[in-house]
C-alpha cells in the first residue's frame, strides 16, 4: 500500500528547498504570474517615463527627454502668464488717484483681490485674518473704524511703505516717539529708558483715571488723584480728552478699542513697561535690493485694508 | 591584564568627559559629557567588582540575557516614543501645550525630534538588534560570536539613544531629519554599529547550517546599508572639540540630495529590510507553515535592495535638485512596488492552510495586520513618489500619514507580535499571561492607526489642495494660517488615534510584566543550541 499524497498539502505539492532553519522550511512555489507581469509593467513605465522627460545623466548635462519637458520653464511660463494678464491692471493702478479707485468697478475688484492676496502672504501673522488683529502682540484690529495714524487710503498707503518705528526707513512714522515706561520697576526693551516719574501708587491712580474716562468700573478716588497725573504728563500725547492724538500715533483711551487690552492689569503692565510697537516699511530698503512690496501691491493692500471696515 | 587595560581606559574616558564638559562652548555639549561621565564611571565600578572572573561562554547555550534586555529596552523606549508622539500630536492642535518658561525643553521643535528618533532608533532600533540576535543564533545553530561583545551592542546603543535625547531637547541638533544626532553621537553611532555587525557577521561565519537563512540576508543588508548611509550623510567639520556644532562637508542642493539619499534608504533598510528579517522568522515559527516561496524571496530581495537605493530624490521633487535626478527617483520608486509586495505576498500566503489561526491567535492576527499595513504604505508610497501626485502630496500632512500607516501598522504591529512571540520563551515561560489582553491592544493600536492615517489623509489632501489654489487673476486664494485652522478637527482625531495606540502598547507592557511574573516556570526548558 503506498500513500496518496494529503490533498492541499503544500509540502507535498510543490515540495521544500530540503533546508529546514530552526523548524522553518522554505516551499518551492514558483514566483507569483501576476507579480511578475506587475513587476515588468512598471519596469516598462520606467523605461518610457526616462525616455520621454529629463533622465539620464551625461558628462555635462542630462538627457532632456523627447517631450522637453522642465519643471523649470513650467512654473516660469505659468507665471509670466498671469503677469503678463495683469500687467495692464498693474500699470493702471499705479497710474490711478488713489481715492478714485473705487470708481472703476473692474480695477477696484482687482486690487481688492490681488490685496488680499499680499494681506494673505505678508501682514497676516501679525494682524490676524481679515485684519482681526491681535492684542496679545499689541497688532492693530484692521477692520473697525478706529484708526491711529489715519484711516484714509492715502494714509494707509502711507503706513504701509514706511512703516512704524523700524530703524531702515527715515520716514518710518514716529522714529524716537513711543509710551515711555512709567516706573522704575520697569522690565522689558523699554526699560533702560525708564523715567520713573511714577510710584506704584501713582500708577494706580492713572490706571482708574484711564478706566473711568473709557467707562469702566473705576475706583473713585483713586481716579480723582489720577486725574492731576494725567494732565501733566499723559495729555500731551494722548490729549486732555484722551481721544488720542493721529499725528503722534497715540490711542484713544476714551472707546473700548484697545491695542494691547483695557483691564486695569494689562494698563498698568502697559504704564510701567511702556509700549513702543514697530512695523516693517513695505516700500522700503536701504540695501539696495528690491523692497518687500511693489507700488502696485501696495496700493492693492492699502485697498483691501480700506475695504475691511473701517476705511474713512 | 585585559581587565585592568579596560580599567584604565574607562577612568581616562571619565577623566577626559569631565575636563571637557568643564570646558563645553554650549549647553547640550556639557550635559552629553556629563552622561558620558556618568556611564564611564558606572562602567568603571561594575568592571572594578568584576575583575578576575573567568568570562564563561557555553557554546552549548544561545545567549539570551542580551536580547531579554533588548525586549525590556524595546518595550520601554516605545511607550517614551509614543507618549512624546501624542504629546506633540496635540501641541499642533493646542499650541498653548507648549510649554513657556522650560527653556524651550518642552516645545515643538524640540520634542519632535525626540519623539522621531525615540521610536526609530530606540524603539526600531533595540527591536532590530534584539530580533536579529535571537533569529542569527537560531537559524545559524550557532551562539552569538565576540563574547561579551553584544553586550557592549545593547549598552553602547542605549547610551547613544539617552545622548540623543539629551542634546535634542537641549538644541544641539546638525538639523537632519532621521540624522539629527550631533558629530561625536554621531561617531558613537559608527562605533556601535560596526560591532554589530562583527556580532552579526561572525555568529554568520561560525554557523553550522549549510545555508544562510533568508531573515538574515535582510539584517545583513539593513546593517551594511546603514552603516554606509550613516558615515556619508553625517560627513561634518566640528567648529571645536568642545562644542556640539559642526559643518556638513556638502553644501546647498548636494546636501539636500544626501540627506535624503540617507533619509529614503533609513526607511527602505532600517524600517523596511530589518523588519522584513524579522518577519521572515517569527512568521513561520508562529503560524507553524513554511514560507511560501524560496524563489520569490530571493527575487524581491535583491529587486529590494537594488531599487531602493536610488529612490531617494522623490522627496526633492519641484526643489532645486535638476529634473533629470527627479525623474530617476521616481521611476525607481515605481519600480520598487513589486519587490516591496514581493515581502507581502510571501507573509501572508505562508499563512495558507492556517487561516484559521486568525481566529484563534491574535499574535497572529498581529502580524497579519503587520503585513497588510505593510502592503498599504509600500503601494502608497510608490503613488506618492510620481511627480504629479507629489506636487500636491509634498509638504502636507499626507506625508505625515503615510509615514505612520507604515511606522505604526507595519514596524510597530510586527514588533509588538515579535515582543509576544519572544517573553515566554526567554523567560522560559509556557504562554503569554493574557491572549484576552493581546485582543484588547490589537484592536486599540489597529483603530488608532485607522484613525492617523485617515485624518492624515483628510488634512494633508485638504491643505494641499488649498495651497494651490489661485484665482482668476493668479493670486493665491488662502493664508497658510487659513490652512492651520481647517486642520484642526483632523489634528483633534490624529492625536486621540495616537492616545488610542499608546494605550494598547501600555497594555502590551502589563501583559508582557505578568508574564514573566505570574506565569508558572515551563518543566522543560526551550532546547539550546542543538548538538551536531
Amino acid at each position: 500500500m503506498c500513500a496518496k499524497p494529503v490533498k492541499n498539502d503544500p509540502k507535498q505539492e510543490v515540495g521544500t528547498t530540503g533546508h529546514v532553519w530552526d523548524g522553518i522550511e522554505e516551499l518551492n512555489n514558483p514566483l507569483p504570474r501576476w507579480w511578475v507581469w506587475v513587476f515588468y509593467l512598471c519596469i516598462l513605465y520606467a523605461i518610457g517615463y526616462t525616455i520621454a522627460y529629463p533622465a539620464w545623466p551625461l558628462l555635462t548635462g542630462a538627457t532632456p527627454g523627447v517631450l522637453g519637458a522642465s519643471t523649470r520653464a513650467d512654473v516660469a511660463a505659468e507665471i509670466k502668464q498671469f503677469d503678463d494678464a495683469n500687467a495692464p491692471t498693474k500699470a493702471a493702478l499705479v497710474a490711478a488717484d488713489l481715492p478714485a479707485i473705487g470708481d472703476d468697478a473692474a480695477l477696484n475688484d482687482y486690487a481688492l483681490k490681488a490685496g488680499k492676496a499680499v494681506f494673505n502672504t505678508n501682514c497676516v501673522q501679525c494682524h490676524g485674518r481679515e485684519g482681526g488683529g491681535n492684542k496679545a502682540g499689541g497688532y492693530p484690529t484692521l477692520s473697525d473704524n478706529d484708526w491711529l495714524w489715519g484711516g484714509d487710503i492715502a494714509t494707509i498707503h502711507a503706513t504701509i511703505t514706511h512703516g512704524v518705528r523700524n530703524t531702515v526707513d527715515p520716514e518710518a512714522r514716529n522714529v524716537g516717539v513711543y509710551m515711555p515706561a512709567w516706573s522704575e520697576t520697569a522690565t522689558g526693551p523699554l526699560a533702560e529708558a525708564a523715567s520713573a516719574q511714577f510710584t506704584a501708587e501713582e500708577i494706580g491712580q492713572v490706571v482708574n483715571y484711564v478706566l473711568k474716562i473709557s467707562g469702566q468700573t473705576a475706583d473713585e478716588a483713586k481716579a480723582t488723584a489720577g486725574t492731576v497725573l494725567y494732565t501733566e504728563n499723559c495729555a500731551a500725547c494722548h490729549g486732555e480728552d484722551g481721544k488720542g492724538n493721529r499725528d503722534l500715533g497715540s490711542p484713544n483711551l476714551t472707546d473700548a478699542i484697545w491695542l494691547y487690552g483695557g483691564d486695569a492689569a494689562t494698563l498698568t503692565a502697559t504704564l510701567v513697561n511702556g509700549r513702543a510697537g514697530v512695523m516693517p516699511a513695505w516700500g522700503y530698503n536701504d540695501t539696495g535690493i528690491a523692497a518687500r512690496m511693489t507700488e502696485d501691491e501696495i496700493r492693492a493692500v492699502a485697498l483691501y485694508v480700506h475695504s475691511l471696515g473701517g476705511g474713512e | 591584564m585585559w581587565d585592568y587595560v579596560k580599567l584604565i581606559v574607562l577612568a581616562v574616558v571619565a577623566l577626559l568627559a569631565a575636563m571637557a564638559a568643564n570646558y563645553a562652548h554650549d549647553l547640550p555639549y556639557q550635559v552629553n559629557m556629563l552622561v558620558v561621565m556618568i556611564a564611564a564611571v558606572i562602567t568603571f565600578i561594575y568592571q572594578l567588582r568584576h575583575v578576575g572572573e573567568a568570562r564563561v561562554h557555553d557554546q552549548t547555550q544561545y545567549m539570551d540575557g542580551v536580547i531579554r534586555a533588548g525586549v525590556i529596552a524595546t518595550a520601554f523606549w516605545g511607550v517614551v516614543g509614543f507618549l512624546v508622539g501624542v504629546v506633540i500630536a496635540f501641541q499642533l492642535a493646542f499650541p498653548a501645550l507648549n510649554i513657556d518658561n522650560t527653556m524651550g525643553i518642552l516645545n515643538f521643535g524640540r520634542l519632535r525630534p525626540l519623539h522621531t528618533s525615540a521610536v526609530i532608533f530606540a524603539f526600531g532600533g533595540n527591536a532590530l538588534i534584539m530580533s536579529s540576535f535571537y533569529v542569527v543564533q537560531r537559524t545559524s545553530a550557532a551562539r552569538l560570536w565576540g563574547g561579551n561583545l553584544a553586550w557592549f551592542v545593547f549598552w553602547g546603543w542605549q547610551l547613544m539613544v539617552v545622548l540623543a535625547a539629551t542634546s535634542y531637547v537641549l538644541g544641539g541638533t546638525q538639523s537632519k531629519e532621521y540624522a539629527e544626532t550631533v558629530w561625536y553621537i554621531d561617531l558613537w553611532i559608527t562605533v556601535v554599529w560596526l560591532a554589530y555587525l562583527a556580532v552579526f557577521v561572525g555568529t554568520l561565519v561560525k554557523r553550522r547550517e549549510p545555508h544562510i537563512y533568508v531573515a538574515n540576508w535582510f539584517y545583513l543588508s539593513m546593517i551594511v546599508t546603514v552603516a554606509m548611509l550613516h558615515v556619508v550623510n553625517n560627513a561634518a567639520v566640528p567648529v571645536s572639540l568642545l562644542s556640539s556644532i559642526s559643518v556638513p562637508i556638502y553644501s546647498g542642493v548636494q546636501d539636500a540630495m544626501v540627506q535624503w539619499w540617507y533619509g529614503h534608504n533609513a526607511v527602505g533598510f532600517f524600517l523596511t529590510a530589518g523588519f522584513l528579517g524579522m518577519m521572515y522568522y517569527f512568521v513561520p515559527k508562529q503560524v507553524e507553515r513554511p514560507v511560501y516561496s524560496y524563489k520569490l524571496s530571493i527575487i524581491h530581495f535583491w529587486a529590494l535592495i537594488f531599487l531602493y537605493i536610488w529612490a531617494g530624490p522623490h522627496h526633492l521633487h519641484y526643489t532645486a535638485l535638476p529634473d533629470w535626478a527627479s525623474t530617476l527617483g521616481m521611476v525607481f520608486s515605481v519600480m520598487l512596488w513589486m519587490p516591496s509586495w514581493g515581502g507581502m505576498i510571501n507573509g501572508l500566503m505562508t499563512l495558507s492552510g492556517a487561516w484559521d489561526k486568525l481566529r484563534t491567535d491574535p499574535v497572529v492576527r498581529m502580524m497579519v495586520i503587520a503585513i497588510g499595513f505593510y502592503g498599504m504604505s509600500t503601494f502608497e508610497g510608490p503613488v506618492m513618489s510620481i511627480k504629479a501626485v507629489n506636487s500636491l502630496s509634498h509638504y502636507t500632512d499626507w506625508t505625515i500619514g503615510h509615514v505612520h500607516s507604515g511606522a505604526l501598522g507595519w514596524n510597530g504591529m510586527i514588533t509588538f507580535s515579535v515582543l509576544y512571540f519572544l517573553t515566554p520563551r526567554l523567560w522560559n515561560r509556557d504562554k503569554l499571561y493574557s491572549l484576552a489582553l493581546v485582543n484588547w491592544h490589537f484592536w486599540l493600536a489597529t483603530i488608532g492607526i485607522v484613525l492617523y492615517a485617515s485624518s492624515m489623509w483628510v488634512t494633508g489632501i485638504m491643505e494641499g489642495l488649498m495651497w494651490r489654489e489661485v484665482d482668476a487673476n493668479g493670486f493665491l486664494v488662502n493664508a497658510f494660517a487659513d490652512t492651520v485652522a481647517a486642520k484642526f478637527p483632523m489634528y483633534v482625531v490624529r492625536g486621540l488615534g495616537g492616545a488610542m495606540f499608546l494605550t494598547g502598547a501600555l497594555i502590551m507592557v502589563y501583559n508582557l510584566w505578568m508574564t514573566v511574573r505570574a506565569q508558572p516556570q515551563r518543566v522543560v526548558a526551550y532546547a539550546g543550541v542543538p548538538a551536531e
